[in-house]
């Protein structure tokens, strides 16, 4: 049995607890484009990149975008090079370091999923709430549902069940997933994160496979209620709208972008800080595409341990803090078997 | 995406904000995604918000069930 | 003195400088210091072989919870010449200060290294000091270089660690660290964890002479654990194995790793030591290390093993194995 997992956070989970060797021969886990900071295009980093070179400007954003390679550089690398970007945990810390910068614009860079993307919702309307006038998000939030379409339609991509984002659910509920099972007949499993939880997931797809079911089941009750979480979804729906996204190896998948909306424009970083960067360039050689749609696994990349490596990352499943690559490199033996 | 934990609110103060702990750590978080959670309650807490108001008990509930399972056996158990 | 910061005048060679000696540096180092005010000191040393080493501390913030920039200083090198098994003497001191630099804190700083000199029973005998212009230091550089007398027939080394030897830690790790980035702006967070930056040459003399065939001693500071033990096992051409049940560590500091997605095996600590022993020597290790000053929460948390060469391994409390990572470049913290 062939199972995905859809979430870097799963991805790195199943790596570090050694599960792998806990489970039967009989099944293979494949690791998908659940990373967000993996399938941020490289696009995206450039314009995250442009907005540092601007004079006057505070990029904040989430630690795990630091490291991870656009075109020809990377926050970390602009950091490095005397640009003012800062790592928070939270855009709330962005907000606050708005509020005691007022001759800067602090722009946040919003990258995530459904999990993520309603708190940078609240903290835009916080920041409208309380009249802020020098904060901006620039989106490249993405959402999941469409996205698992995309791949269940791919002809390369071969996966007879998913196990499911525990948290983007929390937040989504089960209705938007109900399309795979009804109209392509995949099973999937809501699930969470601890080994425990991991398992559970793998074994109630095993069990509806082997019993010719194909349902969205959640194993991840205590984490999820079938409806979500509406509230959040309503901050999402607020604040944001439904626009095209391009997927990092993977290319632009309709409707799964997130574009602030023009009542909160004032808030969107593209408007308070035209940049323009150069025109994006791919690294030759890099397979994070095929990587992140399950279709080669990661030591199977011609430059996994090679040219890439944590130390010297070709592409973002490296260096993401979730990316596949990176767990298969940390917690196996380093792409020497 | 999913670095979500489980942490108890302690108090719950204005502006929709509250202060947790994590297991003996303290940090002020937000409401905006779960008004309703009250002092007292767990949350799973993600980049400085409660995303969702969860049950410790149903934690034990998916341990029973594991135990149950033949097919998984960590080595020696 | 009638100036409250440091002035790029101080730096200079002439009166202020030694005004700034005198009334600052001298009486800030008290009984832990050197009246005499010679370019070299010197010394007395019984025969044999010495210990030395040297290291600089750059840490930002200069004051954090348990600790300050004086206190790492002092105990960092006086802990690097101890895991060779020496008993540390004397400390030589270099400072680069930043103009505009309160004298409060470098008094306050000068202060913690008196009081930790003392505790480690190390005299600081000789330093230096100079002034950059502001913007071009984070307030305070410390430099210090110690030495020590080694007993003769002692040892140590990285590299000694065979199969069949038993890896003991001191206490709690990733305390420092996670105090540290508590008060870190963008990630504040309220806990009680403080520095464990702590004196440990008593600890390493107290497991020598239980355990005298100490393979070798290591203090995991920058990179945490994770990169000590990788060195050891790189060093010595061995595996290593540890029991992530048996590892001391606080709810504290799982609860903010958690949060920020760190790995508390590759957090720093500045009062941890790891020792390596014969298996045969293992209970009279611990129980020395148990009985010795911050050696409280000791424990044997793993085993070295034949092969394969140069790999950490945790078995999870779950029961599986799992690699032990060494750090690549800085832990961010994460949400993903």
């Amino acid at each position: 049995m062939t199972f995905m997992e859809v979430c870097g956070t799963h991805t790195v989970a199943i790596a570090k607890n050694g599960l792998r060797d806990v489970l039967p021969d009989s099944i293979r886990l494949l690791s998908g484009p659940g990373c967000p900071v993996c399938v941020t295009s490289n696009a995206d980093i450039d314009t995250a990149i442009e907005f540092a070179r601007q004079p006057g400007v505070i990029v904040t954003t989430f630690g795990d975008m630091m490291k991870v390679p656009g075109s020809r550089s990377s926050l970390s690398a602009e950091k490095a090079d005397g640009r003012d970007v800062r790592i928070v945990y939270s855009p709330l810390d962005a907000l606050a370091l708005a509020g005691r910068e007022p001759g800067k614009q602090v722009v946040f860079i919003g990258v995530g999923f459904e999990t993520t993307a309603p708190l940078i919702a609240a903290g835009i309307k916080r920041a409208a709430e309380s009249g802020l006038d020098n904060f901006s998000v620039y989106s490249a939030h993405k959402t999941v549902p469409a996205a698992l379409g995309a791949l269940v339609n791919d002809p390369e991509v071969a996966v007879e069940g998913l196990i499911l984002p525990g948290h983007v659910s929390s937040i989504i509920g089960l209705e938007p997933y109900r399309f795979l099972a009804e109209e392509y007949s995949v099973p999937s499993v809501i699930t969470g994160f601890e080994p425990v939880d991991v398992l559970q997931g793998v074994w109630m797809l095993a069990k509806q496979l082997t019993e010719g079911r194909a349902e969205i089941e959640i194993a991840y009750t205590r984490g999820v209620p079938a409806e979500g979480n509406p509230t959040a979804r309503a901050l999402i729906d607020e604040v944001f709208e439904p626009t095209d996204a391009e997927w990092r190896g993977i290319g632009v998948i309709p409707g799964t972008g997130l574009a602030i909306r023009d009542e909160f424009a004032a808030f969107d970083a593209l408007k308070r800080v035209p940049v323009s960067p150069e025109p994006p360039k791919e690294i030759p050689g890099c397979q994070c595409g095929e990587v992140l749609r399950g279709v080669i696994l990661p030591y199977e990349c011609r430059l996994f341990a090679r040219a890439c490596t944590p130390e010297h990352p070709v592409g973002p499943c490296m260096v993401s803090s979730e990316g596949s690559c990176a767990a298969y490199y940390r917690y196996t033996d380093h792409g020497k078997s | 995406m999913c670095l979500a934990i489980p942490a108890q609110v302690t108090t719950v103060g204005a502006n929709n904000m509250a202060e947790v702990d994590i297991m003996g750590v303290t940090r002020h978080v937000s409401l905006d995604l779960c008004p309703e959670a009250q002092a007292g309650d767990h949350v799973l807490v993600h980049a400085g918000f409660a995303i969702q108001v969860v049950d410790e008990e149903f934690a034990k509930e998916t341990l029973d069930l594991l135990l149950q399972l033949d097919m998984f056996r960590p080595d020696g158990a | 003195m009638a100036q409250d910061t440091i002035l790029l005048a101080h730096g200079s060679g002439g009166t202020l400088m030694r005004r700034l000696i005198d009334e600052v540096f001298v009486t800030g180092f008290g009984d832990a210091g050197s009246p005499a005010l010679d370019d070299a000191a010197t010394l007395e040393i019984p025969d044999g072989r010495i210990a030395m080493s040297t290291d600089t501390y750059t840490v930002s913030p200069l004051f954090f919870p348990g600790g300050d920039i004086g206190r790492l200083a002092v105990c960092g090198t006086v802990n690097d010449v101890a895991t060779s098994g020496a008993r540390p003497l004397y400390l030589s001191v270099g400072f680069v200060l930043e103009e505009g630099l309160p004298i409060a804190d470098l008094k306050r700083i000068l202060v913690s290294m008196h009081e930790s000199a003392n505790e480690a029973g190390v005299r600081i005998v000789t330093g230096d000091t100079k002034v950059v212009e502001r913007g071009h230091g984070d307030g305070v550089y410390v430099n210090t270089a110690g030495i020590g007398t080694l007993a003769p027939g002692v040892s140590l080394s990285g590299s000694h660690c065979k199969p069949g030897d038993v890896v003991l830690l001191s206490g709690t790790l990733g305390d420092h660290g996670i105090a540290v980035v508590s008060i870190r702006e963008g990630l504040e967070f309220s806990t009680d964890l403080r520095s464990d930056a702590a004196p440990l040459n008593h600890l390493t003399a107290a497991v020598l002479q239980a355990a005298p065939d100490v393979r070798c001693f290591r203090d995991p500071t920058r990179g945490g654990l994770a990169s000590t033990l990788n060195e050891l096992a790189g060093a010595s051409g061995v595996s290593i194995t540890v029991e992530e049940t048996a590892v001391p560590v606080r709810s504290q500091v799982l609860g903010a790793c958690e949060m920020l997605g760190y790995d508390f095996y590759q957090v720093a600590n500045e009062g941890k030591m790891v020792a390596v022993v014969p298996a045969d020597q293992a209970d009279a290790a611990l129980e020395a290390m148990r009985s010795a000053p911050y050696g409280e929460d000791a424990a044997a948390i793993g085993s070295v093993a034949e092969s394969p060469a140069g790999s950490v391994y945790v078995r999870t409390s779950f029961g599986a194995t799992r690699i032990m990572d060494m750090l690549v470049g800085e832990q961010l913290p994460r949400i993903c």
